[in-house]
């Protein structure tokens, strides 16, 4: 199976291993990941301002070229998606929106949210299965992993669709699938402090350690993500209260491609 | 531009009916920020409805908002708080002078692992 992938900046500087190990483990499950052509940064937030519309243009050419090249996206990065999710919901339920990005970008063919935005994990779950990555596990993990959330997946689960946005479960049939405990702690789905910890570092700190602090009551011996910020905030102002790491990173280690 | 306008057009840029509030508060009941916020989730609402923007421009809780979506998912009204907090923002920062985050004092708090996404989102979320 062949799918047009969007890394997005952060998985080729910063978050280089959540890129390479989903791309290991890719093609250990048989998924060719083809980056869009000429992507560029999706702006790692989505702009809620309904006057907004510049902003929302690179997502847009993601999802067209996407269109004509499969019907696919592929995301992995957090923000990515829930950028990528929520302009493509703009551009097919929202009329101002649409007209104007069209007549921005002049397409040779307008373009009205016909592409399909799935998850990494929504692929692992709902295009491969967890039951063929259950059977091509070669070093099941065999410890207990906390699923961490956060927001960006998860909310406004109008639109992102992506599971229950109060009581998820995706990530531990995930964790279940690769040989691992799942452990369920209330603060799975609270946000980690995000962006403010570039402006007042106190709020994130505060977070983190009460998501860490919540994982670890419940015994969990690592907390997994899929985002970029979630990572940093949980590991740089969580205070080491426990590791955090890509779930990309223990999916490869699973299937022995790590 | 004066205050009735200046109401009207973060209404609109909110995208969301603040009429609709019943003002319960389980918006700012499930609030991750909430001691830190001057003005509170459910009070954002009330008071754009009210037209009071000079208090919502004045307010520091524009700062400290997540974007976290808790409130929207709350909301039994379908309100969308956050979204009246991000238009009072939106204003806020396009206006001369109004950013939130000077380059200046960004480099002596970037570490190594910072990650991309935050010094794009961040600029995206407090600057214009
Ligand atoms: S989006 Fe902002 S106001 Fe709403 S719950 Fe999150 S932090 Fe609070
Ligand atoms: S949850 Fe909705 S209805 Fe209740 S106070 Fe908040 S915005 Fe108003």
């Amino acid at each position: 199976m062949k799918i047009c992938y969007y890394p997005g900046c952060t998985l080729k500087t910063k978050a280089k291993e959540l890129d390479a190990y989903a791309r290991k483990a890719a093609e250990a499950l048989g998924v060719e990941m083809e980056e869009v052509k000429d992507w560029q940064c999706c702006g790692a937030v989505y702009p809620m301002a309904k006057n907004e519309i510049a902003t929302k243009l690179s997502a847009v050419r993601a999802l067209d070229y996407a269109k004509h090249n499969g019907g696919k996206l592929l995301t992995l990065c957090s923000a990515c998606h829930n950028v990528i999710k929520r302009v493509n919901d703009d551009m097919k339920n929202d009329e101002n929106i649409r007209t104007k990005a069209n007549n921005y970008l002049a397409l040779e063919e307008s373009y009205n949210g016909e592409t399909q935005v799935i998850h990494y994990l929504e692929m692992l779950k709902n295009e491969v299965s967890f039951d063929e990555i259950a059977k091509k596990v070669v070093k099941p993990l065999n410890r207990k992993v906390g699923a961490y959330y956060g927001c960006l997946l998860l909310r406004p689960s109008g639109v992102l669709a992506f599971d229950n946005p109060e009581n998820p479960s995706i990530i531990e049939d995930f964790i279940r699938a690769i040989g691992g405990t799942p452990v369920i702690y209330p603060f799975r789905n609270e946000c980690c402090g995000a962006y403010v910890s570039l402006k007042n570092q106190t709020l994130p700190k505060e977070r983190s350690a009460k998501i860490l602090n919540s994982a670890k009551e419940k015994g969990a011996e690592e907390v997994i993500t899929a985002c970029p910020l979630c990572l940093y905030n949980l590991q740089v102002n969580g205070a080491g209260i426990l590791p955090a790491r890509y779930f990309t990173e223990l999916l490869a280690e699973a299937l022995g491609v790590k | 531009m004066d205050k009735t306008e200046m109401t009207e057009i973060m209404k609109e840029i909110s995208g969301t009916d603040v009429r609709k509030c019943m003002k319960c508060g389980k918006c700012s009941g499930r609030c991750p920020a909430y001691k830190d916020m001057d003005i509170k989730p459910h009070q954002f609402v009330t008071m754009l409805e009210k037209g009071k923007v000079e208090e919502l421009l004045n307010c520091s809780a524009i700062w400290n908002c997540f974007s976290c979506m808790a409130c929207v998912e709350r909301c039994p009204r379908g309100v969308a708080p956050a979204q009246v907090i991000e238009a009072v923002r939106t204003t806020f920062t396009r206006a001369q002078n109004n950013n939130g985050l000077a380059a200046e004092d960004i480099p002596p708090i970037v570490d190594e692992l910072i990650p991309q996404q935050l010094l794009v989102s961040a600029y995206r979320k407090y600057n214009k």
